[in-house]
């Protein structure tokens, strides 16, 4: 394609081409850090490209594609192409990948071992991730943890971290140092704005951890803890893995390994300071 | 990246001969993932490589691919399975086709492929009772649209497409191999009568009754989509069966054309033959994919395209049909 970049994120490889100069001009700037896909052959190949060749000028429109498509995916406008870059690879994850079990979960890490968040959409997995990355933890991944069947041990796939709305203001307050990529505003999702992850993170990303605890945060109620049983646990793990029908009986394997070793927890909370201090305290009794 | 590379024939050389891919650079083997990922032959692609020398991230893409594809063969067999299960009572054979045929018989063109859809044949005159049993064992109207379920019901080979409820897999029921409203019209009964009966009760076409099903599929129906695959699946099974008597049976379903140009295709695509006269175009349309996994050659992919439609209908009714669709927005 016109425009090209390669970088490896955790044991995954990607391309991206684009029709487009500017995200992928975003994409070098945002991933310098990372290395390149291992031997130089990536695991995914995800493409921006205009539908019609004037949608490359003309109110120019990036429509997502790439070795896994969603048939009705909406195109985003040329200024929002980060975000299009991001969300196909994403895709690729969700609907390609099977070396591992893809649980949609934030995760992060300390003394080898690591926490996994998991939720809805606005329950805070980006958030706690990142603020817990400010208080000394090991980033692993705002959006996918991977869980190695054949291990049992949790994969970091530290991407840029995607952060909408209220969290951006509470991510930069926290990581003052951060290098972030353009605010893009009224996205689909509402505000995003990508931060880069810190350099230990990056350092870190081929390092994998055993899962210790796995937290269901919900954000805005009193604070509250409550165990989560092995049962409910395991299916609200199967309904945040995008790909857990696909791997079968690995997968089935893996999820109820991992509900075996890990505390389910939990955890209301009311803002992020609070989470944070609840968070420690679950963990410091681990 | 890739710039050599100007189409998938790349990718047809690497499943006829494995061998060729030795020496790739790491741009040639990401052009051929990316390809073979675009013509749902990765999984394909990844038992007929395996164990040759190759990067270690190649080895572990395609290790994936096989896993993939050995997910999707058992989740082929279990679909059939329920539908056998739905249609014991149903006094009528139940021939599985295309995908779920090779990999219920074990054939070589069932190894690595990619299955979406359970298509099965029944005789005609059993479609009702076909209809209800299914409807009864959970499979819903995927298209409840009035126009589309009497266009399909009148003209179609097959019933309007069904989904099952709980599993989400889709099964085409048909009742013969090519639209009512084509120029050539199969002779159902014939192939139903010499199908082969399975272990579990399903039966497949005969040999030659696939051969003749994935050329008619291929050259004489629809535009050549996914039609590298088709013609992979045609070059593994006459490499298993051979041609006694396709030629023959061939013409007695009036397909001895398409089976002709699939013979020359397999010849060209995945041998050492050169394409001639109409055939070159075929081979255009059938490798028309470049590195980057996207579709090229647009106005060959449109002249299939209109040429598909040009063979299942006459050109009044296909003036009707159009105006409705366009009518209807």
């Amino acid at each position: 394609m016109r425009h090209a970049f390669a970088v490896r994120i955790g044991p995954v490889g990607f391309r991206i081409g684009s029709d487009w100069r500017a995200p992928i001009a975003h994409l070098e700037t945002l991933y310098r850090d990372y290395p390149k896909p291992l031997d130089g052959v990536p695991d995914f190949t995800v493409r921006l490209f205009a539908r019609r060749p004037w949608r490359r000028f003309l109110r120019p429109s990036v429509e997502i594609g790439g070795d896994y498509m969603l048939p009705d995916a909406a195109p985003l406008p040329l200024r929002q192409g980060l975000l299009a870059a991001e969300m196909a690879m994403n895709l690729q994850m969700a609907l390609g990948a099977r070396r591992y079990l893809l649980l949609h979960a934030s995760a992060v890490e300390r003394d080898g071992r690591a926490l996994l968040m998991t939720g809805i959409s606005g329950a805070g997995k980006s958030t706690l991730a990142t603020l817990l990355a400010a208080k000394g933890w090991r980033f692993m991944g705002d959006e996918f943890a991977l869980l190695d069947p054949a291990t049992g041990l949790i994969h970091a796939f530290p991407r840029l971290i995607s952060l909408k709305n209220e969290a951006i203001a509470a991510a930069e307050a926290a990581c003052p140092d951060a290098r972030m990529g353009p605010l893009m505003p009224a996205t689909p999702k509402g505000d995003i704005r990508h931060m880069v992850p810190d350099a230990r993170a990056i350092a870190a990303m081929d390092v994998p951890a055993r899962p210790a605890l796995l937290v269901f945060p919900r954000h805005g109620f009193a604070p509250e803890i409550r165990s989560v049983q092995p049962g409910e646990a395991f299916v609200r793990m199967t309904q945040a893995s995008t790909n857990y029908v696909a791997l079968g009986e690995a997968g089935f394997r893996a999820l109820t390994g991992l509900i075996g070793d890990v505390s389910s927890v939990a955890v209301d909370y009311p803002d992020g300071a609070s989470a944070i201090e609840q968070v420690e305290a679950l963990w410091a009794k681990l | 990246m890739g710039e050599a590379v100007t189409d998938a024939r790349v990718l047809a050389r690497a499943l006829a001969d494995p061998a060729s891919v030795v020496g790739l650079d790491p741009d040639g083997w990401t052009t051929l993932l990316a390809m073979a990922r675009a013509e749902q032959l990765i999984g394909t692609l990844a038992i007929r490589l395996d164990g040759l020398a190759m990067p270690a991230a190649v080895k572990a893409i395609l290790a994936d691919a096989r896993a993939a594809a050995e997910h999707g063969r058992r989740s082929a067999l279990w679909e059939a399975e329920m539908a056998r299960r739905a249609l014991a009572a149903v006094d009528c054979p139940v021939i599985v086709l295309k995908g779920t045929a090779f990999v219920a018989a074990g054939l070589a063109a069932g190894q690595g492929r990619s299955i979406g859809d359970l298509d099965i044949l029944v005789p005609r005159a059993s479609l009702d009772a076909v209809e209800s049993a299914l409807l009864a064992a959970g499979w819903e109207w995927v298209k409840p649209d009035p126009y589309d379920d009497a266009y399909y019901r009148r003209w179609m080979h097959e019933l309007p497409p069904l989904i099952h409820r709980e599993r989400d897999r889709m099964i085409d029921v048909h009742h013969t191999i090519l639209p009512l409203t084509a120029r050539i019209t199969p002779d159902a009964d014939a192939l139903i009568a010499g199908s082969v009966l399975l272990e579990n009760g399903l039966r497949t076409l005969s040999p030659n009754g696939m051969l003749i099903h994935a050329a008619a599929h291929l050259f004489a129906d629809g535009d050549l989509a996914g039609g590298l695959r088709n013609l992979w699946d045609i070059r593994c099974l006459l490499d298993e069966f051979g041609t006694d008597g396709l030629l023959e049976e061939a013409r007695r379903h009036g397909l001895n054309r398409e089976i002709a140009r699939s013979l020359r295709l397999v010849a060209t695509l995945f041998g050492d033959d050169v394409a001639r006269g109409v055939d070159c175009f075929y081979a255009r349309r059938l490798t028309a994919r470049d590195g980057w996994g996207r579709p090229t050659r647009p106005a060959t992919r449109l002249a299939f395209y209109i040429r598909s439609h040009w063979l299942r209908m006459p050109p009044t009714m296909l003036a009707r049909h159009l105006w409705t669709k366009f009518r209807k927005g």
